[in-house]
């Protein structure tokens, strides 16, 4: 399998980054990085990571499915993750959930039909000191109302 | 040694060595700390909690089976927190287990059931519903019951580092987490079953044994597994005069609780349907059932006809019958046919061995030696599927000691994985290979060198040398295939002066060929009758009608190793006893046969009775090497022999060339695996992909 000459060269440096015989402490950066740019973690991607860090396919899929950011199926092009656990639920995180839910129309892990926007319910994201927070691909927003989301969502529609 | 760690336990004193974990140093002063997740012998995973117990001045509660011993600690194991913190660990494991043990197979004989029977936690103050996943198949042998797993990573752990397979793996998370195999929906590994004998619930269960019986409605025998040369005990299972299963939980035997999947499932030939239940005899040009003695007079009437007209017999032993009657049938064959024709398929050259190991003593390596010695040389076999106990030994004394392995093979092994040296060599390069590995093996304190049918005659000599020059203590095992093939050998069923081997027997001009438990006439594969009959007269004794059954003037349906009782000696020369598990209708063992036979042909005087008992004490007394102490066998034990201390030599100069091994795999068993249904199974599933 091959990828970007920039995501070979970051996977270059992810292995060497670590003592001999460590490698597969790479294992997670290079999902990340290779589920970026190829829109989720295929088999093969399974196959070709565990193949570089030594380890077996099925070693890479124990980690892969433990942690919630890697994917197995496409998610859309700005993936929305809503916070619903403690703090943010004190703030209505649910009722954020809720109404992102209704004006997309998909639920939890789905795609809108233009594969542009996804929903996630997610556990604690660490921003609890702004909930009800909510996560857009890498970046946060705070304090979301309904209203605020709408606005987001709308946004992300027109960059679409 | 290092001085000894003295702490308290439940008020006791008590001393171990410094790195001992709690858990054990208590077990050692007679505490029980209970525990899933550890097991001895695997890493440690401390997943499940049970085992908390109080340590002065430490905060919390500690998991003892983490906790090495030290100076002054002071451990309590029943206090009224340690009670409590047992209880909810218990109502935590339930919470979303199914609690279906009237239909698990493990009810009865269940860890958990028995902790919570121990310990409480008959009330849950959970009312959610619980999470429920459907049962999943992985392979034709195991089978996978999430809800019922408590995530103790016992499974996981024993595949990966017992086996060195690593079929197994958690996914998920949380309470969602369950065991997935290697291949997407099924595994692809030994099939050896270790996983569902570890687990200490029902959630993974045997294709063979599920919804079979309840436990406690099983005797539980101990035989020895009649596929390979390794001699493993395995329990079996027994209800109503049918075996059920085979496990060796109680770890008596010299695989500990090793099994592969032959052990463990493969008696399953026993109730093949092709199974001979009664005697057949050729009436014109047919083989039909007879009475059992119209077909034993039958046999001694040609025997005796032949005898008085002076005729030439032939007689073709067994890999799989038991000493007494190998020992019988060569002393049947020796002063009552009076001929020195007689042979048995040799699957490696042990005689080349003692031969030339000859005015030295113990240097033949046990089972026990491949987990204790310092180094280990692998030369040709590929350990981990024709022998996988030794393999097994290899790996653990590997994983304990951190012994050295050195794997001289044709091909790629799975010792290459933690060898200190991995070599590739082709058939001839194995002097030279070993040459360059001289220096490296000089160094080591001592080794043990495994070999199979790659060296025979010379070439073991050569081996001998070249390891007697190493100047270190060396010991060695000869690889031979079926469970007996090392007794057939000590046994003497080899020709005599002026005698015929086996290939020669069967294309000579016989009076009577008299075959036990063999199948010579199998031939090359795909090429039909391309070994036929010479032979005027030919009996033989075996469980199934093979390719050398159907050429019979009559065939004596034989018992297996699990309906007899008597002794066997596996490929390290450790000999171990049969005890009958079952009775089948019809068959009976080979050594009644002969004794039977011998008594219508009126000279069972000279033989002696057909008692095992009888004809092991014989053995004792006239075997070399088999003196061996009683006790040791009778309570399931092995006891080495002691191989001949002089000259061994073959009549008529060695025949190296007449000793080959099957090379069966995992999955193979010679004629015998063609009869085991969870072997075919196998096998078809892994085509069909
Ligand atoms: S059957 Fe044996 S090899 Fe297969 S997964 Fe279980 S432990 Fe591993
Ligand atoms: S399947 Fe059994 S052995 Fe494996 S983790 Fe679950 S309970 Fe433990
Ligand atoms: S290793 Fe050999 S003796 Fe042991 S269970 Fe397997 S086939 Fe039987
Ligand atoms: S609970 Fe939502 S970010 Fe912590
Ligand atoms: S036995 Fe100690 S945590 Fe499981």
């Amino acid at each position: 399998m091959t990828f970007s000459p920039q995501l070979e060269a970051r996977f270059d440096k992810l292995l060497k980054s670590y003592p001999p015989g460590r490698q597969r402490s790479a294992m997670i950066p290079m999902l990340m990085y290779a589920q970026d740019e190829l829109g989720s973690v295929t088999d093969e991607l399974v196959d070709e990571v565990a193949r570089r860090v030594g380890v077996t396919p099925l070693q890479v899929n124990e980690v892969l499915s433990y942690y919630s950011m890697l994917h197995r199926k496409p998610l859309g092009k700005y993936h929305v993750q809503v916070c619903t656990n403690i703090s943010c639920l004190l703030c209505d995180g649910d009722k954020l959930w809720e109404h992102a839910c209704k004006k997309l129309g998909i639920g939890h892990k789905e795609v809108t039909a233009d594969g542009q926007i996804s929903l996630e319910e997610v556990e604690c994201m660490g921003a609890c000191s702004w909930a009800p927070a909510i996560q857009v691909n890498y970046d946060f927003e705070h304090f979301v109302t309904p209203e605020k989301l709408d606005q987001i969502l709308d946004g992300l529609r027109k960059k679409a | 040694m290092p001085d000894l760690v003295k702490l308290t336990i439940d008020g006791k004193a008590v001393q171990a060595a410094p790195g001992t974990l709690v858990i054990d140093a208590a077990k050692m002063a007679g505490i029980e700390i209970p525990a899933f997740c550890y097991y001895e012998g695997l890493t440690l995973q401390a997943a499940c909690r049970m085992c908390l117990v109080e340590v002065e001045k430490m905060p919390k509660m500690m998991t003892a089976c983490t906790l090495p011993v030290a100076e002054g600690m002071v451990v309590r194991t029943e206090t009224p927190q340690v009670a409590q913190a047992r209880k909810y660990t218990l109502e935590f494991l339930l919470t979303n287990h199914p609690l279906d043990c009237p239909v698990c197979d493990k009810g009865g004989e269940c860890e958990l059931q028995d902790m919570v029977f121990r310990y409480g936690a008959g009330e849950s103050r959970y009312t959610e519903e619980k999470v429920h996943t459907p049962e999943k198949q992985f392979s034709p042998v195991v089978f996978f019951d999430a809800p019922r797993c408590i995530l103790c990573f016992r499974c996981v752990r024993i595949c990966n580092e017992g086996m060195g397979v690593g079929a197994l793996g958690v996914i998920y998370r949380g309470v969602l987490s369950e065991i997935a195999p290697n291949h997407g929906d099924h595994l692809e590994c030994d099939e050896c079953g270790a996983c569902i004998d570890i687990c200490p619930v029902g959630a993974l269960t045997s294709g063979i044994y599920r919804y079979q019986t309840r436990p406690w409605e099983m005797q539980h025998v101990g035989a020895i597994c009649t596929h390979c040369g390794d001699g493993c005990k395995t329990t079996l299972g027994v209800r109503n005069n049918r075996i059920i299963r085979g496990n060796n939980r109680d770890h008596s035997g010299i695989n500990g609780e090793f099994l592969c999947i032959k052990g463990r499932y493969a008696f399953d030939f026993y109730d093949h349907p092709e199974r001979l239940q009664a005697p057949l005899v050729r009436k014109n040009g047919k083989l039909e059932e007879v009475s059992w003695s119209e077909a034993l007079d039958t046999v001694a009437n040609r025997f005796n006809q032949i005898r008085a007209d002076g005729g030439t017999f032939g007689v073709i032993g067994s890999n799989h019958t038991t000493n007494e009657e190998n020992f019988y049938l060569r002393k049947f064959a020796r002063e009552v046919l009076a001929t020195p024709h007689i042979d048995h398929h040799r699957t490696g050259d042990v005689t080349a061995l003692v031969d030339a190991l000859s005015g030295k003593t113990g240097r033949m390596a046990t089972v026990a030696d491949l987990y204790n010695r310092k180094a280990v040389l692998v030369l040709g076999a590929d350990l981990a599927r024709e022998h996988p106990l030794l393999s097994f030994q290899i790996r653990a004394n590997y994983r304990h000691h951190q012994a050295h392995v050195y794997a001289v093979t044709p091909g790629p092994v799975r010792e290459d994985k933690y060898a200190v040296a991995s070599v590739r060599v082709a058939s001839g390069g194995y002097f030279a290979a070993l040459e360059d590995l001289r220096a490296r093996l000089k160094a080591e304190p001592e080794l043990v060198i495994v070999f199979d049918d790659s060296f025979k005659g010379p070439d073991v000599h050569r081996l001998v040398e070249f390891g007697e020059s190493l100047g270190i203590p060396v010991r060695y095992i000869c690889l031979v295939d079926y469970s007996n093939s090392r007794g057939a050998l000590d046994m003497g069923l080899v020709p005599g002066e002026g005698g015929m081997r086996l290939d020669e027997m069967l294309a000579a001009d016989l009076s009577a060929l008299w075959v036990v438990g063999a199948n010579p006439f199998k031939g090359t594969p795909g090429v039909p009758g391309s070994v036929a009959r010479k032979a005027r007269f030919l009996v033989v004794q075996d469980l199934f009608l093979t390719e050398t059954a159907e050429q019979a003037d009559v065939v004596l349906p034989a018992a297996s190793a699990y309906e007899k009782s008597g002794t066997v000696t596996n490929t390290t020369g450790e000999v171990q006893r049969l005890k009958r598990a079952i009775n089948t209708m019809g068959a009976k063992p080979d050594l009644e046969i002969m004794g039977f036979i011998a008594r219508q042909m009126g000279a069972a005087g000279a033989l002696g009775p057909w008692v095992p008992e009888t004809v092991f004490a014989e053995i004792r007394r006239t075997v070399h090497g088999y003196d061996i102490p009683l006790p040791e066998i009778d309570t399931g034990g092995a006891a080495p022999t002691t191989p001949v201390n002089g000259r061994v030599t073959e009549a008529g100069g060695p025949r190296p060339d007449l000793i080959r091994s099957d090379h069966n795999g995992l999955f193979a068993s010679g004629t015998l695996g063609r009869y085991s249904k969870v072997l075919n199974s196998v096998l078809e599933g892994r085509l069909d992909r």
